[in-house]
């Protein structure tokens, strides 16, 4: 890829990022932080093309690429199910009935 | 060629899809939808990769998948809410880990590069290993596994000289047309020290900064991991997160008061606290039947929540309590410090499970004024966000840092564990003042006595 077609999308990407979350309430802080570590799990894909890529003959370059795709594979499945927990909670029925115990 | 072009069709339209994710997840309404929809897009994504032609090694690929995503899967199911800062740290340590992994196969590859790529290469396996050391360091604080905020003497030096060698290191690699194993094993150690001594003097009340920020490191990682694979959805996805990151990371460093740069150079530790003045008086304690009394005839009490309801698991029995009293008339609120808990939003979080609702929760700026109106205020387990030398004492280390002001209530029960300092270490003038009284014990059992009580009036 050209460098500066890179650092457009950089600087697009940057100012996306900051615009999306700038009006968001305290009470989403945490379950954000939490979404955005589930979407940078995407690395996954990119530690598959690596391991894709590795040379099959050496095992070094396996390894680190079988423990790459494992690391991605957990951030992405972790981060979801926890972000997903999480926003559970928020269901917005539950705002008037109270106690649910 | 039809299928790279449909391979490239796919990542655009996972990186668009991540990005509506995340603006849904910024409101209450829809976030539920916006993680579900970026969790579609992630599924899509993977498996889109397979089809990306040249690919070798695809059964060892499927099964770090399959190991990877159930053990986070299934860890990430069981875990108690009240330890959720840990596993966003963990999580989020593993995706810098395997960052600095994919930069690790291609220096050992030995592809050549051209100089922005290099560069990037090096910065991305930098940041990323510094985010995998430091969140396992998070990791093990939360989770209790190491107690201490350790300071190394010549802390911002060590700090200072190491990021200058593994940057130095790093290039020397980059650059060279054929690194040896030991030069990039050498790389890799050092970066990874680097996460170590970066995060390891940081305890207290900064730790949710530092995991945000963490967080944010990570996806730039991920980003520059995208230049350097000529992958555009990695790249938009990691510096989508790596911007947003930074947001959110000053927003919660705002919210303390505390610059970011103060975190990271000079962490809160107890040895600071030891010369921020001495406490005078005596802490007073009172039976639970006097805290229900002071409550139940009360007009207005504001429960203030922090760490301690978290770990005691308490939430259910304080919505009991206050539902309780609610039904004697008295109104009940609570009042959430921005960093209350582990995590910013962290105390919203459990108190949404035990069911509270939203209309009964308020933030600082919204609630501060109503303090001296309260009769009481019921101060569980937050300690530091309810010290009032952050507004009087010049020369505590959290002195400017917005608090709770719990001291201007008419009564403040303080529901306590022990007698010990909080989590930063500092004495808590609020506890010796003349309208505060103690309440000693677990969360979960003191406001079970409580309610007992409450019940006994009400009899």
């Amino acid at each position: 890829m050209d460098g500066f077609t890179a650092l457009y999308i950089f600087m697009l990407a940057a100012f996306t990022g900051y615009e999306v979350i700038s009006r968001v309430p305290v009470i989403l802080h945490t379950p954000l932080m939490s979404g955005s570590n589930f979407i940078h799990g995407v690395v996954l894909i990119g530690a598959m093309a690596t391991l894709g890529h590795a040379d099959p003959e050496d095992p070094l370059q396996l390894l680190i690429g079988f423990v790459a795709v494992f690391l991605g594979a957990a951030n992405a499945a972790g981060g979801y199910i926890v972000t997903e927990r999480m926003l559970g909670m928020f269901k917005t029925g539950n705002r008037k009935e109270g106690g649910a115990q | 060629m039809t299928s790279n072009w449909f391979i490239n069709a796919s990542y655009f339209a996972v990186a668009l899809v991540f990005i509506l994710g995340l603006k849904a997840m910024s409101s209450p309404v829809t976030a539920r939808k916006g993680v579900i929809w970026a969790g579609f897009a992630m599924v899509a994504a993977t498996v889109v990769t397979f089809f990306m032609p040249g690919l070798h090694n695809t059964g060892l690929m499927v099964l770090a998948i399959v190991l990877g995503g159930g053990v986070a899967w299934w860890s990430g199911k069981v875990v108690k809410m009240t330890d959720m800062p840990q596993m966003v740290a963990i999580y989020n340590g593993m995706g810098g880990g395997a960052a600095a992994g994919i930069a690790a196969v291609e220096l050992v590859r030995g592809v050549q590069h051209d100089p922005m790529t290099s560069t990037l290469l090096v910065l991305g396996a930098i940041i990323g290993s510094v985010a995998f050391s430091g969140s396992c360091i998070a990791f093990a604080k939360l989770q209790g596994l190491m107690d201490k905020a350790i300071r190394l003497p010549q802390q911002n030096n060590i700090n200072f000289f190491l990021s200058l060698l593994t940057f130095g290191v790093g290039l020397t690699i980059g650059y060279s047309d054929a690194p040896s194993m030991f030069e990039i094993t050498l790389f890799f150690l050092l970066a990874l020290a680097l996460g170590v001594v970066l995060v390891i003097p940081i305890g207290g009340a900064d730790m949710p900064v530092v995991i945000s920020l963490l967080n944010a490191f990570t996806g730039l990682a991920v980003g520059f991991k995208g230049f350097v694979l000529g992958n555009p959805a990695l790249i938009v996805a990691g510096i989508v997160v790596g911007a947003s990151g930074m947001l959110l990371t000053q927003l919660m460093a705002k919210a303390m008061n505390r610059p970011i740069k103060n975190i990271i150079f000079s962490p809160i530790t107890g040895e600071a606290a030891a010369e921020g003045g001495e406490v005078q008086g005596t802490m007073r304690e009172l039976s639970a039947l006097d805290a229900a009394s002071l409550m139940r005839y009360g007009q207005k009490v504001i429960v203030i929540p922090g760490y301690g309801m978290a770990v005691a698991g308490a939430q259910h029995k304080v919505w009991e309590m206050a539902q309780l009293l609610e039904e004697g008339g008295v109104e009940v609120v609570f009042a959430i410090h921005p960093v209350a808990g582990r995590m910013p939003g962290h105390m919203n979080v459990l108190l949404a499970e035990a069911g509270v609702p939203y209309d009964k929760i308020f933030d600082l700026e919204e609630i501060n004024a109503d303090f001296p109106q309260a009769d009481v205020a019921l101060v569980i387990g937050a300690n530091d966000v309810v010290n009032p030398v952050a507004r009087t004492d010049k020369s505590s280390p959290i002195y400017g840092m917005p608090i709770l002001n719990a001291d201007m209530a008419q009564n403040v029960i303080v529901v306590k564990r022990g007698r010990g300092a909080g989590y930063s270490g500092i004495e808590n003038a609020l506890f010796y003042k003349d309208n505060c009284r103690m309440l000693y014990g677990s969360a979960q059992a003191v406001i079970g006595d409580v309610i007992a009580q409450i019940k006994t009036l009400e009899a």
